[in-house]
């Protein structure tokens, strides 16, 4: 027996890890912009490119356990806008104080997600064109709601409002490293990013993930509560979702009805560029946040770079596509089905 | 004692297709029930029934004497029926001992806070497959690159192991070499050895006149017949299947070719 051992050497025990080519891209892009630019790699330039990851990451990572899951999420983006208008309307419009707001805010994401997963499940359509039509459904209930309280396209005033200080603390205050401000979006971050890593590989739910992201019929024929499992799922973007709604409602203060729109591509791409598999049941929490800090440096080294942002996107569409072609590699020496 | 497992007249419609009609068999404990028929009989119907993917609309389904209606296939696990698919006993990219533990995974943890327990999941698995003398190299490596013969044996052992009473397994060797069905025919015989009632579909009588007790044959979703292995030989058996008469002409028909 022991001849078929021989090939199971470390480099392929790493290899079919999702998150490597991401980790190699990182690293990549770590290095080309602290060479080709003066700031990048500095305190200051560290805080603007992590804080920018993180609001990406926060939501990528967990859209990135819904892919795994075998579903997407086209409403998370403007549901970061959709949370943050719910809190700033109710405590600047209706004079309520800031933690309740938020609480409702809670509530109300995990209401639609709940919705999204339900009406996936109980259709049996794509959740693309599932959540296709929350994302336009919740980008007309922002503006028309919003116009239709405060006659503009925005709610501003958060920062007089009751509460303000104490949630303000806990969702926007900085941390001091070498003189330097960072944002507490980036502990939030590390702190979704542990659990979600945590609860992928270490617990039952996560091995369901897996499977019903995998094979849902063979999940289900072993007593996988696939329903529970995929409404928990859309459940948890909508909830990441109104972590950055209102890291930003109380950060800036302010919110435009229309932003949020595009974000839910960047998402599902840092989850791509991370190791997720399109087809569902293969990625990783880890890779998603390394694609989201790919992202993030991207984005801050060209503005460092001072060279024009047309240049971010030609650099996402070739990243995207090399690590779709590097995935579909992985997956098949992590498969090597044989029929 | 009443029969682990006992259909009655059980039928079942998709729509306007009616796939199974006036459909009565037992399974007992320590015994294997074979379902016969070609392609669209029915086979996969009955047992999905059993196995509580679907519902029938018509006859009764006892389990240990009380009549039984599944509304998922959690439900048909709890009364210890277990199901091993055509395709689908596994998920490909998970790996063995994740597939083995699939909805049963075993944790630890304090008070309402649980985690895998990866240790136990992994020698558990090793356990339970070398006792049925499954030896395998990585209970880490993904199933999807296990051989179609050892796929099935880790459905099977799972299935076991989870302290099944029945042993559903819809084609179990469709996909085989005659090596592998042979390897996997060898651990439903184990199963039944250990007390499991068995129901085996194949369209193969020579894989199921071996291990098989009792031989249910269907035909475009009603049964053609129901033999206990006295009753009927292998030769018997085949030209039942082929549809006696019908074979008998295609014999000539060949013979004539030659
Ligand atoms: N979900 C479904 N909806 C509609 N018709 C179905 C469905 N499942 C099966 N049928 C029909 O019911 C009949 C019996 O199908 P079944 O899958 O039970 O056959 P089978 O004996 O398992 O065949 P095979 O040997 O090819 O697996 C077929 O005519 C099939 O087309
Ligand atoms: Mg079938």
């Amino acid at each position: 027996m022991d001849e078929r051992v021989g090939r199971s050497g470390l480099t392929d025990r790493l290899i079919v890890r999702p998150e490597v080519g991401a980790l190699l891209g990182a690293v990549v892009v770590f290095v080309f912009f602290t060479v080709v630019t003066e700031q990048f790699a500095t305190i200051g330039g560290v805080a603007t490119w992590l804080d920018d990851s993180a609001t990406l990451g926060i939501v990528a990572v967990a859209v990135a356990l819904l892919m795994i899951g075998g579903e997407f999420d086209l409403s998370a983006g403007v549901m970061t806008a959709s949370t943050a208008l719910v809190t700033a309307t109710l405590s600047t419009h209706y004079g309520w104080n800031v933690w309740a707001a938020v609480v409702v805010s809670l509530l109300f994401a995990l209401g639609v997600g709940a919705l999204n997963g339900w009406l996936v499940m109980r259709t049996g359509l794509p959740s693309f064109i599932v959540t296709l039509g929350s994302f336009l459904a919740l980008q007309g209930l922002n503006l028309g709601i919003t116009r239709a309280i405060t006659g503009t396209v925005q709610v501003s005033g958060m920062r007089s409002t009751d509460g303000y200080a104490g949630a303000g603390y806990l969702f926007a205050s900085t941390f001091t490293i070498g003189g330097v401000e960072f944002q507490i979006s980036i502990l939030w971050w590390v702190v979704v990013i542990a659990a979600a890593a945590w609860l992928l590989v270490r617990t039952r739910f996560g091995n369901w993930i897996f499977a019903v992201g995998g094979s849902a019929p063979s999940a289900r024929a072993v007593g996988v509560p696939l329903v529970r499992t995929k409404i928990l799922l859309f459940m948890g973007t909508a909830t990441a979702a109104w972590l950055v709604g209102t890291i930003n409602i109380l950060r800036f203060t302010t919110v435009q009805a229309n932003q949020g729109i595009g974000l839910e591509f960047q998402y599902i791409i840092a989850a791509v560029i991370g190791g997720c598999l399109l087809t569902g049941g293969f990625g990783s929490a880890i890779g998603a946040a390394l694609g989201a800090l790919i992202f993030g440096m991207a984005r801050q080294g060209i503005v460092y770079a001072q060279w024009n942002n047309d240049w971010f996107q030609l650099f996402l569409g070739v990243m995207l596509l090399a690590a779709v072609l590097v995935n579909n590699g992985l997956r098949k020496r992590a498969e090597r089905v044989r029929r | 004692m009443s029969p682990l497992i006992e259909v009655v007249d059980i039928g079942k419609t998709y729509g306007s297709v009616i796939a199974l009609r006036d459909v009565s068999t037992v399974v007992n404990a320590g015994e294997v029930t074979c379902v016969l028929g070609d392609n669209g009989a029915g086979k996969s119907t009955l047992i999905k029934i059993l196995a509580g993917v679907h519902q029938h609309d018509r006859g009764e389904f006892r389990v240990e004497g009380e009549p039984v209606r599944f509304s998922s296939p959690r439900e048909a696990l709890d009364h210890g029926i277990a199901t091993v698919y055509q395709d689908l006993a596994v998920v490909p990219l998970m790996s063995v001992w994740r597939n083995f533990f699939l909805g049963s995974e075993p944790t630890k943890g304090f008070g309402p806070v649980r985690w895998l327990d990866r240790k136990t999941g992994r020698t558990t698995t090793r356990k339970a497959l070398a006792d049925m003398g499954i030896d395998l190299r990585d209970v880490e490596q993904p199933v999807g690159t296990l051989s179609g013969g050892e796929r099935q044996c880790v459905a099977i052992a799972r299935a076991v192991h989870f302290g099944a009473k029945v042993l559903i397994l819809d084609e179990p060797t469709a996909a085989l070499g005659v090596k592998q069905a042979g390897v996997v025919l060898r651990y439903v015989a184990q199963a039944r050895d250990r007390g499991l009632g068995v129901v085996l579909i194949t369209h193969n009588p020579h894989h199921a006149y071996p291990v098989a007790d009792r031989f249910l044959l269907l035909k475009r979703g009603a049964p053609l017949g129901q033999y206990e292995k006295s009753e009927i030989d292998i030769n018997e058996l085949t030209r039942q299947m082929a549809g006696g008469a019908e074979l008998e002409a295609l014999e000539h028909e060949l013979r004539a070719q030659a």
